[in-house]
């Protein structure tokens, strides 16, 4: 129904993203982008509904929301 | 027949203003130069310009700072301790590199001080009170008709240049009442304000700053700005009197420079062969008149109202076999002509 | 699908420098997103103060003028009256504002400058190091009150949005935050107002916006942005303070 995508290089894994989310499908990736942050991302685009609450809350401008 | 006003020196500086396209004025009262704001406050809603009595000389050089990065023509007025609180002020018009004009109606000091004229403020005025390596013109004007004048020069030296302009008057010259010919302004040339901020519309946005932290930044602005001060010097104007069979020429400013001349009178009365240098913009100094000057004459007498400023400047222009000395006569009441031939004559 | 959250047309495609979790880049993005809501990009100017806020101009693709440390309303009373028809608005810190700026902030407002002020509190100075600012909290340990912050020595902490709000200058003062989604609502919705009454001539407007300062109140991201809740909020209470509707200058 919805889906984010973040921007890997620009999220410094501050987690406000993840006090948002009412479905908590926010983790945090194994992989550390150059700046050495542990971006989030989406664990499930099935039953991300496109609230766009995470985009909201990010201070990094890091997340695009489709519905 | 040309039109005579017979104005205060601080009102033909606020006529001046006017004249020269000034819409926007900010200041704080002080004395003794009240009668500029005032002036202005009701003539620049004559010509539907902006006046502020802002609550602070701080807030006014600021006020200055936006209207000048719009494009307008601003000035503001004060007295030396205003002018202090002005410093931060004018170092960041200087690294913005934005016109402004400041006048200094110089006020006895340090601290509270007094209401009379001094010239205490030359080193202020012509080594920046402010921080950082930057210059401003400085004009010094000795009648009512240079106060208008020299204004109207000062508006288009700060747009030639983006730079700050003051002009150094004290409070004699300000209070002083005298006829001058309302004459009419011709600008000069002028670059086009093509850095004004005005709305990106249709263009891409424009950033106007003094902080550089990127590597080589920094250097290469302020070597801008050395760039700019060094062709500043084509400005230095300066006034000579009989110097021609001089063998002392007094070195003198403003006020001082006004009672010299009279002082030079009675002197040559006397027989004493004494010739005057005015200096007109203090920055830049004319230090290649007195070098020149001084391959001929070999006493220079530097006459100002402090404690010893200007002379070192003439200490450091002229040639290293002239002889330089210096009268000083602090703020408390501007000195009388008897007083400066007596000076004069002790030294010839 | 459709897109339905993008960054804002005037906030630029590049990297903010602020702290993780630092609010200054939410709070970016509302200006941003006012700005464009309202198109008024390319007719705007803003005005930078000094402190972590100081780099605006290289976030926003608006022209910008920089301002001496808390001379950001004066700076901008200049521009406005130059450019009547521009939006000017100046975004400052806690320290700028309300140490060393209180002067032109109060005068600025008392004239009724048609300007919008945004004002980020996080009662701490963050770029030079976490010393002590107006809006330090009682208690609150920062470098330079490292036995907390004791009225006696220091005062209590100011509440600007209130303050402002007594005088007859100011058209819109509120107080928000954007440490949960309901606040972000609120406080969108007052960076747009602020902005409104500037397009409408409706004279001074204000929007005090409470962040967190991670790095400076020794907390990682979510327990600074708890404390905005649990901390700020009870002594910085939210809401509008005042909202004139029409020029009821009587």
């Amino acid at each position: 129904m919805g889906k984010i995508i973040v921007n890997r290089e620009r999220c410094k894994a501050c987690a406000l993203c993840t006090l948002t989310c009412p479905q908590k499908l926010i983790l945090f990736s194994e992989e550390a982008n150059s700046q050495g942050f542990y971006p989030a991302e989406l664990s499930s685009e099935k039953e991300c509904t496109g609230c766009a609450l995470c985009a909201e809350i990010c201070p990094d401008v890091a997340i695009e929301v489709w519905r | 027949m040309e039109k005579r006003l017979f104005l205060k020196g601080n009102e033909a500086l606020a006529a001046g203003a006017i004249k020269a396209g000034c819409r926007f004025y900010f200041a704080y009262p002080i004395t003794p130069q009240n009668e500029i704001p005032e002036y202005l406050s009701k003539h620049m809603a004559k010509v539907e310009g902006c006046f502020i009595q802002a609550e602070s000389e701080v807030a006014s050089i600021n006020m200055i700072l936006g209207a000048s990065a719009a494009g307008a023509r601003a000035m503001t007025s004060s007295a030396s301790p205003g002018i202090s609180l002005m410093q931060e002020g004018i170092s960041y018009l200087a690294g913005n590199e934005l016109p402004a004009v400041i006048v200094n109606v110089n006020r006895s000091g340090p601290g509270l001080g007094g209401i009379s004229a001094s010239q205490g403020d030359y080193f202020q005025a012509t080594r920046g009170g402010g921080h950082g390596d930057y210059r401003t013109l400085v004009l010094a004007p000795h009648s009512v008709q240079e106060m208008h004048d020299l204004t109207l020069l000062a508006f288009d030296l700060a747009d030639k240049y983006r730079n700050p302009v003051v002009i150094l008057a004290d409070a004699v010259l300000g209070q002083m009442q005298e006829t001058m010919v309302d004459r009419p302004y011709h600008p000069m040339e002028l670059p086009p304000k093509d850095w004004i901020l005005t709305g990106a519309q249709g263009r891409n946005p424009r950033l106007i700053k003094s902080l550089y932290l990127k590597e080589g930044e920094m250097e290469r602005h302020n070597w801008k700005l050395f760039e700019k001060y060094q062709r500043m010097k084509e400005e230095v104007r300066y006034e000579v009197v009989q110097q021609e069979d001089a063998q002392l020429v007094v070195v003198a400013f403003g006020t001082t420079a006004r009672v010299s001349k009279t002082a030079l009178r009675l002197a040559r009365q006397a027989g004493l062969k004494v010739g005057l240098l005015r200096p007109i913009t203090l920055f830049p100094f004319p230090a290649q008149a007195l070098l020149d000057l001084s391959q001929r004459v070999k006493r220079f007498l530097a006459i100002e109202m402090n404690t010893g400023q200007m002379v070192e400047d003439v200490r450091l222009s002229v040639a290293r076999d002239a002889e330089v000395h210096f009268y000083g006569h602090p703020p408390g009441s501007p000195p009388f002509p008897e007083e400066l031939v007596e000076a004069i004559k002790k030294v010839y | 699908m459709k897109q339905v959250f993008k960054r804002p047309a005037s906030l630029k495609d590049v990297p903010f420098h602020f702290c993780a979790g630092c609010h200054h880049g939410t709070i970016h993005r509302l200006v941003a997103e006012a700005i464009d809501s309202f198109n008024l990009r390319e007719r705007t100017i803003g005005v930078a103060g000094v402190g972590c806020s100081v780099f605006i101009y290289d976030y926003f693709d608006i022209d910008a003028l920089e301002a001496p440390h808390g001379r950001a309303p004066a700076v901008a009373t200049g521009l406005k009256r130059a450019l009547r028809d521009r939006i000017i608005f100046t975004y400052q810190g806690d320290g700028d504002l309300a140490s060393i700026g209180m002067s032109e902030i109060v005068h600025t407002a008392n004239r009724g400058e048609n300007i919008t002020v945004i004002f980020v509190n996080n009662t701490v100075y963050g770029m030079t190091g976490g010393q002590m600012a107006p809006t330090t909290l009682l208690g609150q340990q920062t470098t330079t009150s490292p036995y907390g912050r004791d009225f006696v020595q220091d005062g209590y902490p100011i509440r600007m949005a209130e303050m402002l709000a007594t005088l007859e200058g100011t058209s819109f003062s509120a107080r928000v935050a954007v440490n949960t989604s309901a606040n972000l609502v609120k406080a969108k919705k007052a960076v747009r107002k602020a902005f409104e009454m500037q397009m409408n001539d409706l004279g001074f407007s204000f929007v005090e916006l409470l962040s967190s300062c991670p790095t400076n109140w020794g907390l990682n991201s979510l327990k600074a942005n708890e404390r905005v809740e649990k901390e700020l909020i009870p002594y910085f209470p939210l809401g509008i303070f005042k909202e004139r509707k029409g020029t009821d200058f009587s």
